[in-house]
């Protein structure tokens, strides 16, 4: 059953439930952090209104920079910035930042460790219709590898928010994953987030398998929880909205009765959210673990849920991975 | 090289404008997302392309003599598509299928996907450094093919542009041609706003190129201009098509909404009434 202590969204399941896109967030966040702290700076690549930066440069226009279409130019900005005392957002499409700009993150970012937040839009097969160049499938695989860097997906509109407004209060190099498509809102203004704690927002007595989501696709999971549970069968389903800082034990600590796991990303399955649940659990907690993402393929053209359906990462194929690990 | 071309042929360039033109309205409403301006005011340049200046052959796209024409500028691709389809490269009927789930008209142009494509594109400033590659290639085997890319002008911000303009000067590439869609604008507003340009001309003579400032919306300029530019040596050459993004659509032409959205049922429908309106003045003209 759904998880009440963290006070989730209770239209979660209704067909009428509410959709905003994590983007969205975002903007709200930058401008509430603005207010507080006269540091915070915004840096596009041509891209202010679709990265929802807009209304910050509308508000804080000597904060705010364009850069033109020059990823590269506009972290190494952004870390001369991030030296000298601002905080600095940068705005871009995941595929270009940190997609095309990556060793310039490597060094003048990370290795500098400068105050610097790569925001990586339009992640993942959600960008629909652009196409498998726009769709950034590997941007938590290029973040996750890089010492310094912490990394955040948020599941839905309210956790962008926070997760925005946590990372503008912290020094240092973070990333975060956002997706263009309105999704649904899963959680509240009240559901806790806490770097490194990832919780479960699915839980049971006795659970047969464990879910590991990130991003919107945690409302597919949710939704495959609950048809599994009409079938009589028990899951977790663990929003994994942090994946770096991680706590380690936490992770462990779901899965040691089960050893039965299932992770489901926007993302390839090599070097994202599934591949670092298998790093941890292969060191203390070996299990059998199915992998739920794109499999060593690019994205294409198409709707956005026509997609998510296509690559089996609906409810429908969540359930059917669970049912086929279960008969292992 | 003909000096002149008849007034026969630019009329026939101009209908094919407006049929690509109509064409990447219809696709356009069809895909319900995509970009108008960019399509729509490069249609004069990729009719003289498909239609006098490559030397190519539709029905093998692996033809080894081909002219080359390399599409940095991936999400103006509507034109693109449009111009193959009029040309025989696929049907007609195929077009209807952008940006559809198993399409081979990709949002972004896909190289494996369609054959006719040089290369993949969609992330911004890639072309000229493919061109070059391709170009070189052409000096390597002894080929007389030519090299055409299409480049925007907001993409001319990206540093991977000038960095492979130095590299065409370097190497002498007389076999390769870039086009820069000169419209202005871009997504977050015109192009002098966001990160100005000019004068992109003395830049790009600057760096050791031979550069023509034309009218990218007049079919006799531009073919003319194509023409002269292969007899040019020792350099590469570079057209600045100055270009009225949305052209032929009123409600489009030169405002950078319409760089990234589609037209609905109703605007399409307008947009059509303009574009016969085109076709019977070309029709009074001649
Ligand atoms: C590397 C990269 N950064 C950002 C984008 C997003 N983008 C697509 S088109 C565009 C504007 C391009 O301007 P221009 O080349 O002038 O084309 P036009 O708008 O005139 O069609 C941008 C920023 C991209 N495709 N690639
Ligand atoms: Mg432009």
């Amino acid at each position: 059953m759904i998880n009440k202590d963290l006070q989730l969204n209770e239209f979660l399941f209704s067909s009428g439930v509410t959709n905003i896109a994590t983007r969205d967030g975002y903007g709200e966040g930058l401008l509430s952090l603005a207010q507080e702290n006269e540091n915070i700076v915004v840096l596009t690549a041509d891209l202010a209104e679709s990265t929802r930066v807009d209304k910050f440069e509308e508000k804080y226009p000597d904060r705010f920079f364009e850069c033109g279409i020059s990823e590269q130019n506009m972290v190494a900005v952004a870390a001369g910035l991030g030296v000298t005392g601002k905080r600095v957002f940068t705005s871009s499409y995941a595929t270009f930042s940190p997609g095309k700009n990556w060793e310039t993150i490597r060094t003048t970012v990370c290795y500098n460790d400068s105050d610097v937040k790569i925001a990586g839009h339009h992640a993942g097969i959600m960008t629909a219709q652009d196409g498998a160049t726009h769709q950034a499938t590997e941007d938590i695989a290029l973040v996750r590898c890089l010492p310094n860097m912490k990394v955040f997906v948020p599941a839905d509109y309210f956790e962008a928010i926070r997760i925005t407004e946590y990372v503008g209060k912290i020094y240092g190099p973070a990333y975060i994953r956002f997706s263009r498509e309105k999704t649904p809102v899963i959680t509240t203004e009240k559901t806790p987030f806490e770097p490194g704690e990832n919780f479960s927002y699915w839980v049971s007595d006795k659970p047969e398998c464990i879910i590991f989501a990130t991003g919107y696709l945690l409302y597919f999971s949710l939704l495959a929880a609950k048809k599994l549970k009409e079938e009589g069968i028990e899951v977790e389903v663990v929003n994994v909205s942090s994946i770096k800082p991680i706590n380690e034990e936490n992770i462990v600590n779901k899965v040691k009765d089960v050893r039965k796991v299932v992770t489901v990303e926007d993302h390839q399955v090599a070097g994202g959210m599934g591949s670092m649940i298998s790093e941890i659990l292969s060191k203390e907690c070996p299990s059998q673990i199915s992998f739920m993402g794109l499999q060593d393929r690019f994205g294409e053209s198409g709707k956005s849920f026509e997609l998510v359906s296509k690559f089996g990462l609906d409810d429908v194929g969540i359930k059917n991975t669970v049912l086929n690990l279960l008969k292992k | 090289m003909p000096s002149d071309i008849s007034d026969k042929k630019v009329k026939f360039l101009e209908e094919k404008a407006l049929e690509i033109r109509e064409l990447i309205i219809e696709m356009l409403l069809n895909a319900g997302s995509g970009h108008s301006a960019g399509p729509l005011g490069m249609a004069d340049v990729f009719s003289s392309l498909y239609f006098h200046t490559l030397n190519h052959i539709p029905s093998k796209p692996d033809w080894e003599e081909r002219d080359r024409l390399v599409l940095s500028n991936g999400h103006i691709c509507p034109v693109r598509y449009a111009a193959m389809a009029l040309s025989g490269y696929f049907p007609l009927s195929e077009l209807k299928t952008l940006r559809q789930l198993g399409s081979r008209l990709q949002g972004h142009p896909h190289r494996t996907s369609l054959p006719g494509l040089e290369t993949t594109s969609g992330p911004l400033g890639e072309g000229v450094s493919q061109a070059i590659g391709i170009a070189l290639a052409g000096k390597m085997n002894k080929k007389d093919y030519h090299v055409y890319v299409v480049t925007g002008d907001g993409e001319h911000d990206e540093g991977n542009i000038w960095e492979s303009v130095m590299m065409g000067a370097r190497y002498k590439l007389d076999n390769l041609t870039v086009i820069i869609d000169r419209n202005n604008i871009q997504i977050d507003g015109f192009t002098e706003d966001v990160m100005p340009l000019e004068s992109l001309k003395n830049k790009y003579e600057s760096f050791g190129w031979h550069a023509e400032d034309i009218d990218g919306n007049n079919i006799r300029e531009i073919v003319l201009t194509l023409d002269k530019v292969k007899t040019i040596h020792e350099m590469p050459s570079v057209i600045i098509a100055r270009t009225i993004p949305g052209k032929g659509v009123h409600f489009m032409e030169n405002n950078y909404y319409w760089h990234g959205n589609p037209p609905n049922k109703e605007q399409a429908k307008m947009a059509m009434k303009d574009l016969r309106t085109l076709k019977n003045k070309i029709e009074s003209e001649y």
